[in-house]
C-alpha cells in the first residue's frame, strides 16, 4: 500500500488526513472527526476547504491538497506549499450528513479562535446546530475561555447539545433547559419547542414551563421595540411638528407651506453635502453640523420674506391665508423642482449617524437614536428661549395680548415677523434631520403636513408641550396599532382617532383655557 | 334701497348664466352631432368630453361655495364626496361590462379576478342596477356627511379645526382606497368602462348626451342653491357665518342648520363625480388627494366666494386655464401660476371676479344715488343713509 510508504513520523494526524483521499463517505467522517480534534493547527484550512470544496485529493498518491481561494495550494498533511495541484486530484465529495458534522468541527475549530467575534458566532452556530460531535470542542473552549459573553454563549450551546443528547442524564438536561430559558429570545424558544416527545417527564415539564416564560419576555421585548419604534415615529413626528406649534400654535397662521420649509431644509443639508464631496472630502461627518445653522438661516430668512410679503396682509383671516400659504406651498414646490429637479436626491449618513447596535432584544441603529436625542434638544432649546430670553418675552407678549404688547413699546410687526422666522427655521433644521431617513425629492413637505397638522391638533394648539405630548402619542400609539392592523389601515385608524378625538376635545389635549381662546 | 337693487342685479347675472348654460347644454351636443366633422362650427367630440368634466367641476364649486360662501364652513376634503359619487357610478359601469372584460367573467370585474375574489363583496350588490347606483350616489356622500357633520357641528368644531379634520377625512380614505383588498379596485380604481344605461360610452351621442345632462344638472344644482340661499334659511346660514355664536343666542339651532346644508352641499359633489366619471372613463384613488379638495376651494375663492354664478365661473375660468397652460409649452410654470393665483387673489381679489364687479356695479350706483341724495337734501329733505 502507498500509505505504507509514508515517512515513519506520520502520526494520527497525517493518516487521518490520507483518509480523505478514499473518496469514501465513512472515511472521509472518521478523518473530519480526527482531524477537528487532533489540536494541529492546519485542522481548521482542512476542514474550512472541505466545507468550500477547496479540499483536493488524489486517490493514486493519496495525496491530500488545500487549495486556498488566494489559488495557492498547500500540502494538507505537512503544510508545505505545493507548486501546483496535480490534474488527477478532485474535490472531496460530501453528502448531506458529512456537511453537518463539517458545520459541527468547523464550529468546534473556531470556539477556540483568537478573535473574538469569530468565537462568539462559533458558539452560536453550534447553539443552532447542537450536534452531538460538537459537546468535546465546547467543553474545551469553556474551559479556557476568560471572555464573559463568549462564555455565556458557550454554557448556552453545551446546554443545547446536552438538551439534545440522548444519553445525557435528568438533571443534566434540566440544568440545560435552565440555562435556554436564561437566553430567552426567538432561538431559544425554537430550541426547546422541537425537542421532541423521548424526553423524560420532567424534562419535558420544565421545557414546556420554559417556553411559556420566554413566550412571556418575547413580548415584554416586542413590547419595549414597539415603545421605540413608537418613540423613534414619535420624534419625527414632533420634529416636523414644533415649527408648525410655533407658526400655527402661537401666531395662528395656518401655514400650509409648512411642509415646504422642511424640504428646505433637507435640500440645504444635499447642497452643503455636494459642496463637502467637491471640495472638502474631509469634512463630510461634520456635514449635518454646518447643515443645522444654514438650514435655520435659509428658511427662516424665506419664513421672514413670506411673513412680510403676504402673510401680514391676511392676519385674522385663518381661511384665506390657508388657501394664501397653500399656493406659496405649490410654488416654493415648483421652485425646488425646477432647480433640482423632480428626482430623489442623495443625502449621505455621515459614519457617527450610520449603523446599528443591540439593546437586550432589540437593534437601535444610531440615526434614529441621534434624531431622536436632537429633537428633544431642539425642543428643550425652543422651550428655554421662548421662556427666558428677550425675545422669547415679546413673542409671548404679543400672542397673549397684542394691544397691550404694542402699548408697552413692543414692535408687534417684528416680533410677528421673527416668530414666523423661528418657526420656519426650526422647520428647516427638521428638514436636516429627515434628510437622514427620508428621500430627499421637492415631495418631502407634502407628505408631513398632515400629520404635522394632526399632532398640533391634538396636543392643543398655543401649548408646546401639548405638541410633544401630542407627537409621541400619536407615534407610539400608531406603532402598537400596526402589528395589529397593518401599515396602512392603523394610519387610517389614528386619522379616524383623531377626527372622533376633535369632536371630544375640539381645542385639543391641552387646551388654553380662558376667553382668549374665542377670539 | 340698496340691498333690493343687489338682488335684483344678482337676479339679471343669474339669469344670464342659466341662459348661458342652457344654450351650450343645447348648442354644443348639436353642433357636434348634427354638423360634418372638420366644420369651422363643428365642436369636436374631445372637446365636448373636456367641457362637460369642466361642468362637473362647476357643480362641485357651487356645492363649495353653498357651504364657505353662504355658511363659512371651509370643507377641504369635498373632493372625498365627489370621489365616492364617481365611484358608485363607476361600480354600476363596472358591472355593465359584464362577460366583456379581459377575464370574461359576468359577476366579477376584472380586478376581482386578478385578485382572486371567489364571489362578488357586498359593498357591490344592487350596483347592477342604475337607479341602485344612482340612489346611491346621493345616498352615500350624504351619509358620510351627515355623520361628519353630525360630530362636528354638535361638539362645535369650526373654522380651522373643521377644515383640517375635513382634510384628514379625504386623506384617510385615500389611504383606504389605495388598498387593493379594500374592494374597490385598489390605486388602478375603476376604468374599462363599456356601457351606461345600454349606451356605449365612447360614442358620440353619449358623450352629447352626458353633456347635456351635466348642463341641465348644473342648472338645477344653480336653481337649488339660489332658493336655498334666498329663502329665511340662506339669511339664517349667513348670520351663522358672519356671527355664529350671535346666531345661536337668538336661539336658532346653528348645528342643524349647518348639518342640512353640509349635506345638502355633499349630495351635490356626489351627483357632480358621477356626472365626471363616465366622461373622463376613469377614476382611482388619487381623486381623494387632500389637494384636488384645496384647489376645487381655489375656484370659489377666484370666481368669487358667496356668489354662486362666480363659484361655478371660477371653476371652468381655471380649469380651462389648467387645460390651456398644461397643454402646451409653459406646462412647467403651471403650478407656479396656480399658486400664484392662491396668493393673489386671497391678497388683492378677495372677493373674487364676480364679487368684486358687483361691488364695483353696488359703489357706481351708490355714487348715482349719494348724488340724488345731496340733490335732495338741497331741497330740504334728508334721508339716513342706510349702513353696511
Amino acid at each position: 500500500m502507498i500509505a505504507f510508504a509514508l515517512p515513519a513520523f506520520a502520526g494520527p494526524f497525517e493518516d487521518a488526513v490520507a483518509k480523505f483521499a478514499n473518496d469514501d463517505y465513512s472515511d472521509t467522517e472518521e478523518a473530519i472527526g480526527v482531524v477537528a480534534s487532533s489540536g494541529n493547527k492546519l485542522a481548521f484550512p482542512i476542514i474550512s476547504a472541505l466545507q468550500d470544496g477547496r479540499l483536493m485529493a488524489d486517490p493514486d498518491t493519496k495525496k491530500v491538497y488545500v487549495t486556498g481561494t488566494d489559488g495557492k495550494s498547500i500540502d494538507a498533511a505537512t503544510g508545505e506549499a505545493v507548486a501546483s495541484v496535480p490534474d488527477s486530484a478532485s474535490a472531496v465529495r460530501l453528502n448531506n450528513r458529512l456537511r453537518r458534522s463539517v458545520d459541527a468541527a468547523l464550529g468546534g475549530l473556531t470556539l477556540q479562535s483568537p478573535d473574538l467575534g469569530a468565537r462568539l458566532q462559533a458558539a452560536q452556530s453550534v447553539f443552532k446546530s447542537h450536534e452531538e460531535t460538537a459537546l468535546e470542542p465546547v467543553e474545551g473552549a469553556l474551559a479556557k475561555e476568560t471572555n464573559k459573553s463568549v462564555k455565556t454563549a458557550l454554557s448556552e450551546a453545551r446546554a443545547a447539545i446536552l438538551l439534545f443528547k440522548s444519553d445525557a442524564t435528568e438533571v443534566q438536561k434540566l440544568e440545560a433547559v435552565a440555562t435556554i430559558k436564561a437566553r430567552g429570545d426567538q432561538d431559544a424558544l425554537a430550541l426547546l419547542s422541537d425537542i421532541g416527545t423521548d424526553q423524560p417527564a420532567s424534562v419535558a415539564k420544565a421545557a414546556t414551563s420554559a417556553i411559556g416564560s420566554i413566550q412571556n419576555t418575547l413580548a415584554v421585548w416586542s413590547t419595549v421595540q414597539n415603545a421605540w419604534y413608537g418613540l423613534s415615529l414619535g420624534s419625527v413626528l414632533l420634529l416636523a411638528a414644533i415649527g408648525l406649534a410655533i407658526t400655527f400654535g402661537v401666531m395662528g397662521v395656518i401655514n400650509m407651506a409648512h411642509g415646504e420649509m422642511v424640504m428646505i431644509g433637507a435640500y440645504t443639508t444635499f447642497v452643503v453635502q455636494e459642496v463637502i464631496r467637491t471640495r472638502y472630502p474631509a469634512l463630510f461627518d461634520y456635514s449635518l453640523l454646518i447643515a443645522v445653522p444654514l438650514a435655520f438661516l435659509v428658511a427662516g430668512a424665506i419664513g421672514v420674506l413670506i411673513e412680510r410679503s403676504i402673510i401680514r396682509f391676511l392676519y385674522g383671516r385663518p381661511l384665506e391665508t390657508l388657501l394664501a400659504t397653500w399656493g406659496l406651498s405649490l410654488v416654493l414646490q415648483q421652485a425646488v423642482r425646477t432647480m433640482f429637479g423632480p428626482t430623489n436626491r442623495e443625502v449621505g449618513n455621515p459614519s457617527w449617524m450610520s449603523g446599528a447596535f443591540e439593546l437586550g432584544q432589540i437593534t437601535i441603529t444610531y440615526n434614529r437614536l441621534w434624531i431622536l436625542c436632537f429633537t428633544l434638544a431642539v425642543f428643550a432649546i425652543l422651550l428655554a428661549m421662548l421662556r427666558y430670553s428677550a425675545i422669547g418675552l415679546e413673542m409671548r407678549a404679543v400672542t397673549q395680548n397684542r394691544r397691550m404688547a404694542a402699548s408697552m413699546g413692543i414692535a408687534t410687526s417684528r416680533v410677528d415677523a421673527l416668530t414666523f422666522g423661528l418657526g420656519s427655521g426650526i422647520a428647516g433644521i427638521a428638514g436636516v434631520a429627515l434628510s437622514q431617513i427620508d428621500n430627499v425629492s421637492p415631495n418631502l413637505g407634502q407628505s408631513y403636513i398632515i400629520d404635522s397638522f394632526m399632532v398640533v391638533v391634538f396636543g392643543g394648539v398655543g401649548n408646546l408641550w401639548g405638541t410633544l405630548v401630542g407627537a409621541f402619542t400619536l407615534g407610539i400609539a400608531n406603532k402598537f396599532l400596526e402589528p395589529v392592523a397593518g401599515a396602512v389601515l392603523g394610519k387610517i385608524a389614528i386619522l379616524v382617532l383623531i377626527i372622533l378625538f376633535i369632536q371630544k376635545r375640539p381645542r385639543g389635549l391641552f387646551a388654553l383655557k380662558g376667553r382668549a381662546v374665542e377670539a | 334701497m340698496t340691498p333690493h337693487m343687489l338682488t335684483r342685479s344678482l337676479d339679471r347675472g343669474a339669469a344670464i348664466f342659466l341662459t348661458i348654460v342652457a344654450a351650450c347644454g343645447i348648442l354644443i351636443p348639436l353642433s357636434n352631432l348634427l354638423l360634418p366633422a372638420g366644420s369651422f362650427l363643428q365642436v369636436p367630440t374631445y372637446l365636448v368630453a373636456l367641457w362637460g368634466k369642466y361642468v362637473c367641476y362647476a357643480i362641485l364649486a357651487l356645492a363649495i361655495d353653498l357651504i364657505w360662501g353662504y355658511c363659512g364652513i371651509l370643507s377641504l376634503g369635498h373632493g372625498a364626496f365627489f370621489a365616492l359619487g364617481g365611484y358608485a357610478m363607476g361600480m354600476y359601469l363596472m358591472r355593465q361590462i359584464g362577460t366583456r372584460g379581459v377575464y370574461g367573467n359576468p359577476i366579477l370585474p376584472d380586478f376581482m379576478v386578478f385578485l382572486n375574489y371567489s364571489k362578488l363583496p357586498w359593498t357591490w350588490y344592487g350596483f347592477d342596477m342604475f337607479w341602485f347606483a344612482a340612489l346611491m350616489v346621493l345616498f352615500v356622500p350624504g351619509l358620510l356627511a351627515f355623520c361628519f357633520g353630525w360630530l362636528a357641528f354638535r361638539s362645535r368644531v369650526t373654522g380651522v379645526y373643521l377644515s383640517i379634520i375635513t382634510q384628514a377625512m379625504t386623506y384617510a380614505l385615500l389611504l383606504a382606497f389605495f388598498r387593493n383588498d379594500f374592494g374597490f379596485g385598489g390605486n388602478n380604481g375603476l376604468t374599462d368602462f363599456k356601457d351606461i344605461l345600454g349606451f356605449n360610452v365612447q360614442a358620440e351621442g353619449t358623450r352629447a348626451a352626458l353633456f347635456t345632462l351635466s348642463c341641465l344638472a348644473l342648472i338645477l344644482a344653480f336653481l337649488i342653491c339660489r332658493s336655498v340661499v334666498s329663502s329665511k334659511l340662506g339669511k339664517v346660514l349667513i348670520a351663522i357665518r358672519d356671527a355664529e355664536s350671535r346666531s345661536r343666542f337668538l336661539g336658532y339651532r346653528v348645528e342643524s342648520y349647518k348639518l342640512f346644508v353640509f349635506t345638502l352641499s355633499a349630495c351635490m359633489a356626489g351627483v357632480a363625480g358621477a356626472l365626471y366619471v363616465p366622461q373622463v372613463g376613469i377614476i382611482n384613488p388619487s381623486e381623494f388627494a387632500p389637494g384636488n379638495s384645496i384647489e376645487a376651494v381655489i375656484w370659489v375663492a377666484v370666481g368669487g366666494r358667496g356668489t354662486l354664478v362666480g363659484a361655478a365661473l371660477g371653476a371652468i375660468v381655471v380649469n380651462y386655464a389648467k387645460t390651456f397652460f398644461t397643454s402646451g409649452v409653459l406646462a412647467p410654470y403651471w403650478l407656479f401660476m396656480l399658486g400664484a393665483m392662491f396668493i393673489l387673489v386671497t391678497l388683492l381679489l378677495p372677493k373674487g371676479i364676480v364679487g368684486t364687479f358687483n361691488a364695483w356695479r353696488e359703489q357706481s350706483k351708490e355714487k348715482r344715488s349719494v348724488s340724488t341724495v345731496s340733490a335732495a337734501a338741497e331741497d330740504g329733505i334728508t334721508e339716513p343713509k342706510m349702513a353696511e
